[in-house]
């Protein structure tokens, strides 16, 4: 799966209009909590979350995130996007639950990322 | 990552940990000093979760640059993103500083207190005492240490309830 199915899949809006959408997708993690989300050490993956802060664009300084994608119509503040920009990190915001997206992947052959 | 006075003196209680077929090399290490090839020295102020990050990004940046192995790099990124992160949240503010070995690196974290009462309790996977404050920013997992040991080679934490805290790590490059 490359980004551009994925949001058409969940029906995403992407943030900033550069955002390399070619990029495949090997695997997918899903959390709320930092720590947890620090667990993906081991392979580049895509998150989804309903963190918007900028703790959650940093978290890509220190795993390789392939994307995120912001569930429950939730849309960082201008600054979290620049950063994102800035480090060339697609960023999609989705109206669908992290539960509703998580399914809709998992059918469409997306497997999870391993911890 | 001697044991610091007040630790023989029983004031302090330390939680130390060396991962399984390290233990010769970390032994190896401490007898040895060896020479330290770089060093670099970040400030983490209390609260600020604007800057608290910048140093482990720097870090693994320089590490990048001298040609250190990604999944390591991310290991090292994660143990010491964790660690500039609970002193931010937990304490006063500190200091990390790293040190670069020709096979390892040595990450040391020096904060101003408070101090942790329990250190067991506090290496408990899904324990935290993290704030409302902190929660809402998606920390406060309570596996900010158990991240950290599960990302190192080696691990000494010393602490006492009113007294500052240092969290030390190693983690070899191959």
């Amino acid at each position: 799966m490359i980004l551009s199915d994925l949001v058409t899949l969940l029906e995403g809006e992407v943030l900033f209009p550069e955002a390399d959408l070619d990029r495949e997708v090997p695997c997918a993690f899903a959390s709320d909590m930092i720590s947890d989300i620090l667990m993906c050490t081991k392979e580049s993956t895509l998150l989804l979350t309903g963190l918007t802060n900028n703790q959650v664009i940093r978290l890509s300084d220190m795993i390789d995130l392939i994307a995120i994608v912001f569930v429950r119509g939730k849309k960082p503040l201008q600054d979290v996007i620049d950063m994102a920009q800035e480090r060339g990190l697609p960023i999609i915001t989705t109206k669908f639950t992290l539960y509703r997206c998580s399914g809709l992947l998992y059918n469409a052959g997306l497997r999870s990322c391993k911890i | 990552m001697r044991v610091c006075a007040a630790v023989k003196s029983n004031l302090m209680s330390e939680y130390r940990y060396v991962a399984e077929g390290f233990e010769d090399a970390v032994q190896h290490f401490e007898e040895l000093k060896p020479e330290a090839e770089v060093k670099l020295q970040f400030a983490i102020p209390e609260k600020d979760f604007n800057t608290a990050g910048k140093g482990s990004f720097e870090l693994k940046n320089m590490l990048k640059r001298l040609g250190v192995d990604s999944v390591v790099l991310r290991r090292i990124a994660v143990a010491s993103y964790e660690a500039e992160i609970n002193v931010a949240a937990h304490s006063k503010g500190g200091i990390m500083y790293s040190t670069v070995y020709e096979n390892l690196i040595h990450v040391c974290f020096e904060d101003q207190g408070p101090g942790i009462a329990d250190i067991e309790q506090a290496m408990t996977p899904g324990f935290s005492t993290a704030d409302d404050l902190v929660r809402e920013l998606g920390f406060g997992a309570g596996l900010g240490l158990p991240n950290i040991k599960k990302n190192s080679d080696a691990m000494s934490l010393v602490s006492a309830a009113g007294s500052s805290t240092k969290l030390e790590f190693l983690i070899y490059f191959a």
